[in-house]
This record gives C-alpha cells, sequence and structure tokens, in this order.
C-alpha cells in the first residue's frame, strides 16, 4: 500500500521513518502536480489529516496553535482569528482559489518551500513558530528558518511540522500583507510583502517588522526598513527609507514571471503599502 | 496489482470502488464509479473542471488521492437535481445562457451551489471572487455571473 | 440591448427570442458526453511520446522496450504512416501528416514521435517511457527575427518564399509573401498632416479551450474504424485522418461528441489517426486524451508577430495613406494567419494609398492553428493603436476620427471586392450613444476605443429534415455545437415552418448520416448550416402543400403555407396542421423528410466597435478592466442570448491576450508556462459584467438577415485596452501582453 492515514503524530513519524521514500502531505495541492510533473516521486504518501492535533486549532492567553494541517479556509472563517489576524488571513486566503483553500494549509505552505508562498511573509512578519516533530522528539523553531532555499527546507529526516504557533497579539498592533499578481486571482506571486507594527499612544512606532516573499530564494525579513520605522511615526521620510530598504534587500530572478528590475521597484512599493496598511490596523 | 477498496457517500448513495493508491478521486470517479461530470481540464487544480464537494467543501477531485475518500460525502455535478427537479442553480444557468460549450459548467455548478451554502445573498464582487477557481473560456462570465444571482434570489425566496 | 435597422422582415415569432437550448439539461446535469467521457468494452489507454528537442533529426528509434512490456497492447512511429512525400502528394497533405506524427525530423517540442496503447494509464506511461529515440540535435528559432535572419537554421529544406518576384534563389524560412496594395503611398503622405509610425511585437497566445483534445477509436478486423472525437467538424477530421492514415474516407467514420471549446484550435487533428492506427494494430478500441500540457506544447496557437505601422492623417482625421509590414510566426509549418491578417488590417477604413506586406514565417514552434477570427486581432492591435495615436496628435474624437473613414456599402475593401451593405458604422454610432461613453473616470483611469473586421465564411453545409408522425420535425445537421447553434437551427426551422420551437428536434449526426459539412468555424453555421435548414424546410413545405393538395383534390397553387398550416385559398376547406398532414403521410406518399447541400452566398462581413475603460497602478503596471462595452453587427440575432455570449466571449479572449496571456519560451526552445498556472486567461474576478449592444445591419443575402458572430469580438479589444492604457499613464504599448512587468518598464522609460 502507497497510502496511510495515521491518527497519531507518532504513527505518523514512525511510518515516515520506515520507508525511505514516504513523505507527508496534508492538502496536496503542491504534491499531486509536482508528482504528475516527475519533480517529486514519493513511495509512501503519509496523510497528515487524520491527526486530530494537525487538524486543531486552538487558543489561550499566550498563543494561537494551529494545526499545521487545518485547511486554510477553515482557519480565515474562524472569526475570532480573523479579527485578531486579518493580515494573516488575507495571506492564507491568497493562497489559491477556494478549491485550494479548502486543502491547502500553512505548513503545506511553509514545507513546500516556494519563494513565492502567500503565508509565510505574514507568518513572518508575526514572528510565527513552527512546532516540528521528529525522531529526536519535538522542538520549536521560528517558521522563518525552515525554508532554505526554493523547494527545500531545514527538516531533517523524518522531521515534520505539527503546528503553527502565533502569540496573541499585542494591544495597538496591525499587520497586513499585499501581493502582485497580474490576475486577481489563481496566481503565484510576484511580490509579496508582510508587515507588523505596534504603536504607542502619541503614534511613535515601538516594533515593525517588515518581510518580503518571492524576490529571494527564501522570505526574507528587512532589518533596515524596520530600523526606519521604529521610533519615527510612520511619515513619509520613514516609509521611503522604508521602501528604499525593501528594494535593496532584494535578491530576486528574471523569471517568466517577473523581471529583476520589477521585483526590486516593486518590493518597496508593496512594502511601504503594507506597513501603512498594518499601521491603519494599529490604530483602528 | 492489489488496490485499495474505498467506501463512501456519493450523492447521497452508499458507493465504493477500488483504485490505486496515487489514482485521483477525479479519475476514480470518471473511471471505476463512472460518473462523467467532473471533467479534467488541467490535472493541476487551475481550472475548476474537477470541482466536487467533499464533506460540503468545494475542492479539486483532481488534488484529491482517491483514498482520501475513505467515509467521506461527495457530491458531483450529477447529484444537484433532485428526482424531475433541477437545483435553481441548474435552471438558472440554462435561462440566463450562462453555458456554451459547457464544458466548465459541472464545476462552476458545483462551486456556485458550494458558495450559496455559505453565502447566501453574495455581492457579485464575492460570486466573482468564489468563482475565481473556475475557468470559463466561452462565456467571459458575465452570463454565469448573472445566473448565479439569479439562483441566489430564487433560493432566499424559496428558504 | 439590441438596435434595429427599419426592416420589414421583424416581427418574427421565434427568431430573436429567449429559449432553453436543445442540448442544455444534459450539459447542467453532466449527461452530455464530451471526447473524453466515453468508454468502450475492452478500451486501451494510449499515450503520446513527444519530442523534447525543439529541431533535431530523429536518428533511430527502439520501441523493443516498450513493446515488451506488461499490458502494452500496440506501438506506433512515423514507420507506421504512409509516406505522402513519395506517393506525391501536396505539401498541405505532407504537412499534416508530418505534424500528426514525426517521420525524420522533429521540429518543435512536443512534436510527437510515438505512441503507444496499453491497458491502463499507468502502464501507458511506463511504456512511453521506455522508448528509446536517438536525436541529432540542431539549431532552433523561436521568433521571426530569427528566423528572418541570415544564417537561420532552416525548417525545412529547399523552401522557398512564394510571392515574391523574383523568386529567391536561396531556400529560408520564409514560406509566403502576401501583398496589396493600391495608390500612391508617397503622394498620400505628403498630404498628411501627421504620420504616426510604429512597431508591434505579439507573442503566440493559445485558443485555451477547457477541454483538452481527445479521441476514441475502435478499428474492426475488417480494417473499418470508428472514431468518436470531439472536434469543429467531423468530416473534416475524416478527411485529415485519412490522409494521415492512407485510407479512403470511406473506411472511417466519425461521430461527434460534444465540444469542450474550439475557437478554430478544433479544426485540425492531432491524436485523432493516431487513435485509428494504435487500434488498428492493438485489435482493440484505443482511447487518447491529451494532458494540458500537452495541449500547450503541441497544439497550435496562434502566430506571434512582428508588425510596423505608417499611416498619415489631415488635421480633419482623414486617413491619407497606411503601409503596414506584417511578420507572422506560423510554427513548424507554413501557414500562418497572415494572409487573413493582411486583408483584414485596413478593412475599416476606406483609403486612397495603402501597401500591406505580409510574411508566412516558420518557427521550431508547434504549428499554429487558427484562433478566433485567425490573423485579424493581431494587426489590428497595431494599425488601431496607430489610428488612436493619430487621433490624439490631432485632437479629435476616437470615433470621430473612424467615423470620417469608415467603411461602408461601396467601399472598396483593401483585399478587391466593394463591400455590400455592411454595419461599421452603425457599430461605431452605438458606442458613440451609449451612457458608458459618458461614465467620468478616476485618478488613474483611461478610455479606450477600437474597431475591428472579419469575412465570416460561407462554405458547404447540409442539412435534412424529417416530418414525424406526431409532428414533431427532426433537424439534422453536421455541424458541430460550439456556441449554441443546435438552438438556432430549430429556431429558424420553428420559424420558417410556422410550428413551436418545443416542436423541433435538433440533431448533430455523424458522417455516415448526414451530407457534408465543412467545419464549424468562420462564423459559418448560422448562415451556412442555417441556409440549408432554411431551405430544406422549404423543401419540406412544398411538400406539405402537395399532400395538403392531393387530401383536398386540388392544385398546389391553390395551397398556401401559413403559421404552420395548409390553407385552401379559397378557404373552402379548414386548413390543415403540420401534425394532422404528418399522420397521413403514410396514406398521401409516404414520409415527409428534404434535404439541402449548399455551398453558402451571400455571406455578410462583420464589424464591432468596442470601448474598453481601464485603470492602471502607475506604482506597480497592474491594471484592472473597470468597464468593456462592444457593440457588434450581428445581421440578425436569432438568438440574442446566444448573440450576446459569443461576443462577450471574444471580448474575455481579447481582454486576456492584451494583459497576461503568451507563450514563454526558454532559449532551449522549450515551453516554460504549460499550465493555467502560468498561461494566465482571465478569471471571473478579472472581469466586470461585459455591455453589449447588438446592431442588426441585416445581411442581405441571407433569409433571416444573418451575419456571423462568432469572431470579429475578439479582433478589437487588445487596441482597445492598449488605447485605454495610453489614456489613463500616456504611454504608447508596442508589446503584447501588457502585463506588470511591462507596463511598469513603459512608465519608468517615459520619466
Amino acid at each position: 500500500m502507497n497510502y496511510t492515514s495515521p491518527t497519531t503524530v507518532e504513527e505518523a513519524a514512525a511510518a515516515l521513518a520506515s520507508t525511505p521514500g514516504a513523505r507527508v502531505f496534508a492538502g496536496a495541492t503542491d504534491v499531486v502536480p509536482q508528482m504528475r510533473s516527475g519533480r517529486i516521486a514519493p513511495e509512501v504518501l503519509v496523510d497528515l489529516k487524520g491527526i486530530e492535533e494537525l487538524t486543531s486549532v486552538s487558543v489561550d492567553d499566550e498563543k494561537w496553535t494551529i494545526g499545521a494541517a487545518v485547511a486554510t479556509a477553515r482557519l480565515t472563517e474562524d472569526p475570532t482569528f480573523s479579527a485578531e489576524f486579518p493580515g494573516l488571513c488575507e495571506a492564507a486566503g491568497l493562497i489559491g482559489s477556494d478549491q485550494i483553500q479548502n486543502r491547502s494549509s500553512l505548513g503545506g505552505n511553509l514545507c513546500n518551500a516556494s519563494p513565492a508562498a502567500d503565508s509565510v511573509p505574514a507568518m513572518v512578519a508575526n514572528h510565527a513558530r513552527a512546532v516540528v516533530a521528529g525522531p529526536g522528539g519535538r522542538r520549536v523553531v521560528d517558521v522563518a528558518d525552515i525554508p532554505t532555499g526554493p523547494g527545500s527546507t531545514s527538516l531533517g529526516a523524518g522531521e515534520f511540522v505539527v503546528a503553527i504557533e502565533v502569540d496573541r497579539k499585542p494591544a495597538s498592533t496591525g499587520e497586513a500583507y499585499l501581493r502582485i499578481t497580474p490576475r486577481t486571482e489563481m496566481d503565484i506571486a510576484i511580490v509579496g510583502a508582510g508587515a507588523r507594527v505596534t504603536l504607542d499612544e502619541n503614534g511613535v512606532c515601538t516594533a515593525a517588522t517588515v518581510s518580503l516573499g518571492a524576490v529571494a530564494p527564501t522570505v526574507v525579513r528587512v532589518p533596515d526598513a524596520e530600523a526606519a520605522l521604529v521610533g519615527s511615526t510612520l511619515d513619509d521620510e520613514a516609509l521611503a527609507a522604508c521602501a528604499a530598504a525593501a528594494s535593496a534587500m532584494c535578491s530576486p530572478i528574471d523569471d517568466m514571471r517577473g523581471t529583476v528590475e520589477y521585483r526590486t521597484q516593486v518590493a518597496g512599493v508593496l512594502a511601504r503599502r503594507a506597513v501603512v496598511a498594518a499601521a491603519e490596523r494599529a490604530r483602528g | 496489482m492489489s488496490r485499495r477498496h474505498v467506501n463512501c457517500t456519493i450523492n447521497g448513495d452508499s458507493a465504493d470502488f477500488l483504485t490505486e493508491d496515487f489514482t485521483t478521486l477525479l479519475n476514480a470517479l470518471r473511471d471505476e464509479v463512472g460518473l462523467m461530470g467532473a471533467k479534467e481540464g488541467c490535472g493541476t487544480g487551475d481550472c475548476g473542471a474537477c470541482s466536487v464537494l467533499m464533506d460540503g467543501h468545494v475542492t479539486c477531485a483532481c488534488l484529491i488521492f482517491a483514498p482520501e475518500a475513505e467515509g467521506r460525502t461527495i457530491v458531483t455535478v450529477e447529484g444537484l437535481a433532485d428526482h424531475t427537479e433541477l437545483h435553481p442553480l441548474q435552471q438558472a444557468f440554462l435561462e440566463n445562457a450562462a453555458l456554451q460549450c459547457g464544458i466548465c459548467t459541472p464545476g462552476f455548478l458545483v462551486a456556485a451551489k458550494a458558495l450559496l451554502d455559505r453565502n447566501p445573498d453574495p455581492t457579485e464582487t464575492e460570486i466573482r471572487y468564489a468563482l475565481a477557481g473556475n475557468l470559463c473560456r466561452c462565456t467571459g462570465y458575465d452570463k454565469i455571473i448573472r445566473a448565479v444571482q439569479d439562483a441566489a434570489e430564487q433560493l432566499r425566496a424559496n428558504a | 440591448m439590441t438596435v434595429t435597422e427599419d426592416n420589414p422582415n421583424t416581427g418574427y415569432k421565434w427568431v430573436g427570442t429567449h429559449q432553453i437550448r436543445p442540448d442544455g439539461l444534459d450539459k447542467v446535469t453532466g449527461k452530455a458526453r464530451f471526447g473524453a467521457d466515453l468508454v468502450l468494452p475492452g478500451m486501451l489507454h494510449g499515450r503520446v511520446l513527444r519530442s523534447p528537442h525543439a529541431h533535431a533529426r530523429i536518428v533511430s528509434i527502439d520501441t523493443s522496450d516498450a513493446e515488451a512490456m506488461e499490458g502494452v497492447r500496440a506501438v506506433i512511429t512515423g514507420a507506421d504512416f504512409p509516406d505522402l512525400v513519395e506517393a506525391g502528394r501536396s505539401t498541405a497533405d505532407i504537412a499534416v501528416a508530418a505534424n500528426a506524427m514525426a517521420r525524420d525530423k522533429v521540429l518543435y517540442e512536443g512534436h510527437p514521435v510515438a505512441a503507444v496503447a496499453a491497458t491502463t494509464r499507468e502502464l501507458a506511461a511506463a511504456a512511453v517511457k521506455a522508448i528509446k529515440v536517438t536525436y541529432e540535435v540542431l539549431g532552433h528559432v523561436l521568433t521571426v527575427d530569427e528566423a528572418m535572419a541570415d544564417g537561420a537554421p532552416l525548417l525545412h529544406d529547399g523552401m522557398i518564399t512564394n510571392g515574391v518576384d523574383p523568386k529567391p534563389e536561396t531556400p529560408s524560412n520564409v514560406a509566403a509573401k502576401t501583398t496589396f496594395e493600391r495608390g500612391d503611398l508617397d503622394k498620400g503622405f505628403a498630404e498628411a498632416d501627421m504620420v504616426v509610425e510604429r512597431e508591434f511585437t505579439t507573442k503566440p497566445v493559445h485558443q485555451g479551450y477547457i477541454e483538452p483534445h481527445a479521441a476514441v477509436a475502435d478499428c474492426g478486423q475488417d480494417g473499418r474504424a470508428t472514431l468518436w472525437c470531439s472536434s469543429q467538424g467531423h468530416f473534416a477530421m475524416r478527411a485529415y485522418a485519412c490522409t494521415v492514415l492512407g485510407w479512403d474516407t470511406g473506411r472511417l467514420k466519425v461521430i461527434p461528441a460534444e465540444i469542450g471549446g474550439g475557437f478554430g484550435g478544433k479544426t485540425v487533428i492531432y491524436l485523432e489517426p493516431l487513435a485509428v492506427r494504435l487500434s488498428q494494430k492493438a485489435g482493440r478500441p484505443v482511447k487518447l486524451v491529451m494532458d494540458r500540457d500537452e495541449v500547450f506544447r503541441a497544439t497550435g496557437p496562434t502566430s506571434g508577430s512582428r508588425m510596423k505601422v505608417k499611416m498619415g492623417m489631415t488635421n480633419e482625421g482623414r486617413i491619407t495613406a497606411a503601409q503596414v509590414w506584417l511578420a507572422f510566426e506560423a510554427g513548424a509549418f507554413p501557414g500562418s494567419p497572415v494572409g487573413a491578417a493582411s486583408m483584414c488590417a485596413l478593412a475599416c477604413y476606406d483609403l486612397e494609398n495603402f501597401l500591406i506586406e505580409g510574411y508566412d514565417v516558420v518557427v521550431n514552434k508547434p504549428r499554429v492553428a487558427a484562433y478566433r477570427a485567425p490573423g485579424a486581432p493581431i494587426s489590428a492591435f497595431a494599425v488601431e493603436s496607430v489610428v488612436d495615436e493619430l487621433a490624439k496628435g490631432i485632437g479629435m474624437d476616437p470615433i470621430d476620427v473612424r467615423l470620417a473613414n469608415a467603411a461602408k456599402e461601396g467601399t472598396q475593401a483593401p483585399y478587391g471586392p466593394k463591400m455590400p451593405r455592411v454595419g461599421l458604422i452603425e457599430t461605431l454610432e452605438a458606442i458613440k450613444n451609449h451612457p458608458n461613453y459618458q461614465a467620468e473616470l478616476g485618478p488613474n483611469q483611461g478610455r479606450g476605443v477600437a474597431c475591428g473586421f472579419w469575412f465570416n465564411a460561407g462554405m458547404n453545409s447540409s442539412a435534412t429534415v424529417h416530418v414525424n408522425e406526431d409532428g414533431t420535425v427532426t433537424v439534422v445537421t453536421g455541424s458541430p455545437d460550439i456556441g449554441g447553434s443546435r438552438q438556432s437551427m430549430a429556431l429558424m426551422a420553428a420559424e420558417t415552418l410556422g410550428i413551436a420551437y418545443d416542436r423541433i428536434r435538433p440533431v448533430v449526426a455523424d458522417t455516415e448520416t448526414v451530407g457534408f459539412n465543412d467545419v464549424t468555424g468562420g462564423s459559418r453555421v448560422t448562415l451556412a448550416t442555417g441556409a440549408a435548414v432554411v431551405e430544406s424546410c422549404e423543401k419540406v413545405i412544398e411538400s406539405l402543400r402537395e399532400r395538403a393538395a392531393k387530401t383536398w383534390d386540388c392544385e398546389v397553387d391553390e395551397v398556401e403555407w401559413v403559421d404552420g398550416q395548409a390553407q385552401r385559398s379559397d378557404g373552402s376547406q379548414p386548413p390543415l396542421s403540420l401534425g394532422d398532414l404528418a399522420s397521413k403521410a403514410g396514406r398521401t406518399g409516404g414520409p415527409i423528410s428534404a434535404n439541402a447541400s449548399l455551398n453558402a452566398r451571400g455571406v455578410g462581413a462583420g464589424y464591432s466597435t468596442q470601448m474598453a475603460d481601464i485603470e492602471v497602478d502607475p506604482e506597480t503596471g497592474v491594471s484592472r478592466i473597470v468597464r468593456y462595452t462592444t457593440a457588434q453587427d450581428a445581421g440578425r440575432a436569432i438568438s440574442p442570448q446566444y448573440v450576446e455570449g459569443q461576443f462577450q466571449g471574444g471580448v474575455a479572449q481579447g481582454i486576456g491576450w492584451a494583459l497576461n496571456e503568451e507563450y514563454v519560451h526558454g532559449t532551449d526552445g522549450r515551453m516554460q508556462n504549460q499550465s493555467f498556472l502560468d498561461y494566465r486567461i482571465p478569471v471571473a474576478s478579472d472581469l466586470p459584467m461585459i455591455d453589449t449592444v447588438i446592431v442588426e445591419v441585416p445581411n442581405p443575402a441571407h433569409p433571416y438577415g444573418v451575419r456571423g458572430v462568432g469572431e470579429v469580438g475578439i479582433v478589437p479589444p487588445m487596441a482597445a485596452v492598449a488605447n485605454a492604457i495610453n489614456g489613463a499613464i500616456g504611454v504608447r504599448m508596442e508589446a503584447l501582453p501588457m502585463s506588470p512587468p511591462s507596463i511598469l518598464a513603459a512608465v519608468n522609460d517615459q520619466s
């Protein structure tokens, strides 16, 4: 048999360990096309959706814990989560059509490790963490540490992501995700930008994260943009510096979706707009 | 070759079929169950012609492995009409000339049903985004959107 | 909205009404059977092996491993088909056969090299991988520039350009040159107050039908076969397939499946002869279906191009001269639509001085196939952009400029004949008078106008009409229904016979049960097949009058046919309905039926004027269609809803062509975007409602005034969108598609 549907993390880990060509999957929205094109050829597919921990969402005072295989449509439908993290929901909701949304997952989007993955810049902007299970037990890492290059991750043999953790959002904090696609839907981002800002009672930015997707082999944070924003009132000068820093951070490629020049220029535009959108949410 | 026996519910009936593990649900529905309504337009989840409802949620059957159907409830275009009565969406498509060649129509009907099940009063924009996963090359979408609006009104009136 | 010219023949009972189409129920319930939906007992699955190289010599093919594999029942290569070169067949036939299955050379990535039939899909896929082909890779050319350059690798040794005088001495990749000219160009440009000269490039785009090609063939041990396939013309499929197979056409019966879109791309064969030969060798039915990536890599898109347009205009808006230079990619074999593009390029205008030169250029890409008004949208993009630039240059409204030069009845078309009554001016006025033309535009929004022309076709059609005993009528035609034509046939039959639409049963019959029909294409079915249906119905009416005369024992000319009934002219008998006469048919002379076969005359050309409102984000180059309006002359809309549907469909394809669709090839000659993810056709959220105006300037030569409507709608959109972008952000786009990176680059260049 080439398909197995374990009901616990331990069973899944064992299945991965026992068969050399075994691979986990959740929604398979990338796995099926890649198998069809011959890019991957797993021997065994381990379906993670039968494991309750991976398909449930829970929240406490400290953090949200989102099962890695939760369908993004279920996540974005959650009224409390979408009220607290509208940007992350926007990002997750852009992964594809309604048909895709009923299958795609944060875990899948992260571990497929496409440089253009939509949810990843938003997860990174929100300091999300990945809970990884494997032969050595569990460990928790920053989401940004999972993708190492197009199609590759830092996960070791037999490891898989079990959940995404996001700390409860502090007060006066807003986050947003924007992307450029040629069509309004159904496209891979040419450039994606995630931003999060925290403002104090005088409107001064006390914390900021800016992240970019599709402009480098993996998602990138833009420390220079963040430094330009923190301590400012997000005035035009700070935003311009943020945009310039974002453009400077890019090391994109020319491919059929966009050129180096285009991505570099638009990364700056999007970073600025994402910060502005995040700030509006922080104030609202 | 040994195949897996899958049991599920299709269009309200208990159904079962044999399948290889890596066969997609789309191919299983067409080749094993004999339901040809769902179409392969691309095989990679980009066109929506294979849309089916799985446990009430619209998905591309070409992206689902057939074994995943075990224990699930599946609805295809063949399950929309109720005995002698067409679903209001089917009737609205006919009355609004919302199909030309008709190859995308099964997928649109299933996706539109999923939309109206969760949102009985969608705006034009909401309809367009909910159906963005279904490609049509013939109509330019105009009459499809009008048909969905018509059917939504009809369903609200019947409710 | 419909704008109808005064015509004494209005007041129809069925023509022009909204009805439920006869095949609609099957299509909304999933019962309709398309090409891939047929299953036959014992059926095998086929798979094609395709060239990975854009240009190579086939040194050897070893199929022995594949033939020995589990489940494999047949393997074929080019050697399994007759050598048409040796048989002295025409270059056209040789090209059809070589495109279906390569012989000594592969000419594009995706070119079929071999095929297998096996008991399961997976076994067929595995067997294809086991076929060993040795190639000698050759240099390739991917654009007209590369193909026309000195020293370019040649696709076809010995190809000398047709249409050039004196004949070139050396072969090249230029298959043919077309020239149209009139008057004195220099004099014309000298009279102009403003001259604009621009160069444009476009990329190949695919018809994008959602249904991949599919065929099921069942060859008996008697060497005769039945082929089930979705196509735009089963008689054409039969003829082409038999050419490739080396069969008389009588050996092959073709049954039309429902077709999931064609737009011209399914008027040619790909899988059909392969499926038949595999079935013949295996002695079992074979199903062959293309994957989406095969559709992109190996079936005809339409041409990419380079174009140069120079036009001169007076300050009053009169075009004084026009010079058009076109070079179109034909793909691997000659036959781009550059001829039609040349003929249509200036057909909206009444001109004294022009020169049009068109070059048909082969390149190492799939052979192009027809795509909705083939060629015309490409040249229209260039010409209508230049007309727009001139109009803005002299400060005149773009519609007024076109009105000042518009072709009308009596205008001599650039390709020769005088125009009969046509409706371009009416479409221009329809847009000018439309409320959308006055709609306010917001920041970064612009409005663009463009016109288009397409000749439409007549060609051959046959129809048979049978009267059934219960008074229903079966209308049998051989034109595959790709847009709702069965309904139009039924409406015209109902109107002619005077009986209710739901008493008509329209049927699309196979090659053994109806007379010859040319393809469903060229916007000809409502016109030509409709004419055959009308003629058959008129003959049926003659028979019915004779039967009534017999019943009443009077002369035929004392019987009139009115509203579906035979009436005695002197009123001395109660009328006999079609149903009455049908039930008595056996006693009055036998079953009543009639047929008609014709080559349709009196084709009515089609014009469209369109208006696009677009919003462009100048910081990102992303654009959004805000509003779109199209006015098109339908002659007479037999089925208005479906006529609107044709308008809207053409517009949507044109918008995709304008903004995002293109073939992307690597320098290795391989297509990179062979999926619907990266080949971007418009999705529902990309488009607004598409406002339509059906203009009716009836075609005087058709019984109901019909003009073909399927094609001309795709001709104006790219220019309308380009002109709107110009209005929005002031840049003149010279290349398609106008995607965000190219718009932003143009904005950057400007500042």
